[in-house]
């Protein structure tokens, strides 16, 4: 048994993922991937730019399959059940599993609207009650007490920091099991980039979440658990305190040292 | 490089710019400048050019009778001096107002199908058999307006429809022989649509991947997101596509006129006949110019064209401006 450092339990498997592999046409992006990630706390996927970070997390909510000319193979389980399975329905996957990509994308309608975007699809949400949904997850996101007075306004008016925690409320409002998290903070400023690190933070007593990052300091901060990636290859996973302190893999050292990537 | 080997080099670049041969360059330069200037202009001068030219022409007619009777009167009788454009307009709003109806919803959806649904290898075929029927002769979609459409209308649809749907006026008919604004409406139809599909497709293809995967990875099914994001996205793209369709369909001549059976009258169900502004001017124009007004009246016609044409453009941009604010 393994804890982190402020003791949550680590070996509950929440995704196990077995032998991924992932061809964009001709190049292999993902090599025969097999890890677990565990249900509480907050996994890093860490690797330099272009090691298949990214791809391994939008493999997880399949959103993967939206790229054109894209293969994917092998199996990835969601408490047991495999995702990639013919009968399972894609969009529940991803309401099980929500994202926050890299760059806000506000959706084209209000403040309001973007929240209750994910409520109104998936539960039958009586009118008074969104109300309260919305507000509940813009206080979550840090966003509240900003745009109180213009909640009805159109999103894109927001600035880019805003943006980002509006996007990180719309995914919460779906209530998500598990949150991925696509580099959240490369397109903020300092500040903004410390509400969303925040936000996560309180987000991993109750929920799975995994992050993707270049940045080997935002890592330090958040991770539990570390997943280092090398040109699509799985080299080395285990909890934060171990990968960072007695990295077992040359290439993760020479990672952490700043001498590849 | 080094800075030191750049700084140098850096400065000779600039000694040759003032090398007597740079002059030439710069007035190519200027001169290229200054022709391409003079075109854009001259090309954005036309269309008011032909505006004053046709309202010049048209004058006559403007000072011998009122806009009102131009405009509302049912009599066209040139040789009686008798010149009522309202049986015109009336055609012509028919026949563009079923080829929208007819052509807009199945475009837009194929337009959602190729850039939302299709695989790149299905809409790499099917894309460019689209675009090819933009680039079909107006006449040759006359002439298989008159060998299919017409009597396809005449013998099938408004049996059909007069049989079923023949207690609303709009689909009673007397007239059998297919020769009818249904029929110019929907060879206009086929002729816009390419047009619609292929900028409709444009705009949809140019919403943001990341704005698609945002509603996915909400939960959302591929049809929700059309609805909801993608389309609400692009709209002032297919307001765009549909004005353009639109000025299309309102001023096509040849496929028109040669289904439309061409007869003076206000019509009152879509198997009537008509008799489009645009046919009137082509049917005649240059014909019994002799009797008086009758030139000028022609001309009125192609500037009301115009005009319509001109206001219906200027409104879809003030709705694409508000459109693209509140976004």
């Amino acid at each position: 048994m393994s804890f982190d450092s402020e003791g949550l339990l680590m070996d509950e498997p929440k995704i196990q993922i077995q032998n991924l592999n992932v061809w964009y046409g001709s190049h292999h992006a993902l090599k025969d991937v097999t890890t677990d990630i565990y249900s509480r706390g907050i996994t890093v996927i860490i690797g330099p730019s272009g090691c298949g970070k990214s791809t391994l997390l939008k493999s997880l909510n399949r959103l993967l399959e939206e790229t054109e000319r894209v293969r994917i193979t092998g199996r990835v389980t969601l408490d047991g059940c495999d995702i990639y399975d013919q009968a399972v329905d894609v969009t529940e996957v991803r309401t099980r599993i929500g994202l926050l990509a890299p760059k806000p994308f506000p959706l084209p309608m209000s403040i309001f609207d973007n929240v209750a975007y994910g409520p109104r699809i998936h539960r039958h949400i009586h009118r008074h009650t969104i109300d309260g949904v919305v507000e509940r997850y813009l206080h979550e996101a840090g966003l509240w007490d900003e745009v109180r007075d213009r909640i009805r306004s159109p999103a894109s008016r927001l600035s880019t920091g805003q943006q980002q925690r509006l996007c990180l409320a719309r995914a919460l409002a779906a209530e998500p099991e598990i949150h991925l998290c696509d580099e959240p903070t490369s397109a903020l400023d300092p500040i903004s980039a410390q509400r969303i690190e925040q936000q996560l933070t309180h987000l991993k007593r109750r929920m799975t979440v995994v992050i993707v990052t270049h940045m080997l300091r935002q890592a330090r901060r958040l991770a539990d658990y570390v997943l280092f990636l090398w040109m699509g290859e799985l080299v080395e996973s285990g909890p934060a305190a171990q990968i960072f302190k007695e990295p077992r893999d040359e290439r993760t050292k020479a990672y952490l040292a700043g001498d590849i990537g | 490089m080094a800075q030191e080997e750049f700084i140098p080099q850096l400065l000779n670049r600039n000694k040759k710019r003032n090398h007597p041969f740079g002059l030439t360059r710069r007035v190519k330069d200027v001169l290229a400048g200054r022709v391409m200037g003079v075109l854009s202009l001259f090309a954005a001068l036309l269309v008011p050019l032909i505006a004053v030219i046709l309202f010049t022409r048209a004058r006559p007619i403007f000072s011998a009778k009122p806009l009102t009777e131009l405009l509302f009167s049912r009599t066209w009788h040139p040789i009686s001096g008798a010149f009522g454009f309202y049986p015109f307009i009336q055609g012509t709003l028919w026949v563009t107002s079923i080829s929208m109806i007819l052509a807009i919803p199945p475009s837009l959806l194929t337009a959602i199908y190729l850039s939302e649904y299709a695989t790149p290898k299905v809409r790499a075929y099917i894309k460019p058999l689209i675009d090819l029927l933009a680039g079909v002769p107006s006449v040759v979609y006359g002439v298989w307006g008159m060998l299919t459409v017409v009597p396809f209308v005449g013998k099938f649809i408004a049996p059909l429809l007069t049989k079923t749907l023949g207690f609303i006026p709009l689909f009673q008919t007397d007239n059998p022989t297919g020769f009818s604004l249904l029929a110019g409406g929907l060879v206009l139809g086929v002729m816009v649509s390419p047009i619609i599909i292929a900028m409709s497709t444009e705009v949809f293809t140019a919403v943001p991947q990341g704005l698609r995967e945002a509603s996915l990875a909400l939960g959302a099914t591929r049809w929700h997101t059309v609805k909801h994001v993608v389309a609400r996205r692009a709209l002032p793209g297919i307001i765009a596509a549909v004005v353009l369709g639109f000025s299309r369909a309102f001023g096509e001549t040849m496929a028109v006129l040669m289904v439309v059976g061409n007869v003076p009258q206000v019509p009152s169900s879509i198997f009537d006949p008509g008799y489009p502004l645009t046919a009137l001017i082509a049917n005649n124009y240059g014909e019994m110019m002799s009797i008086p007004m009758y030139d000028s009246a022609l001309l009125c016609a192609a500037f009301i064209l115009l005009m319509v044409v001109l206001v219906f453009n200027l409104i879809s941009r003030l709705v694409l401006l508000r459109l693209t604010r509140s976004i």
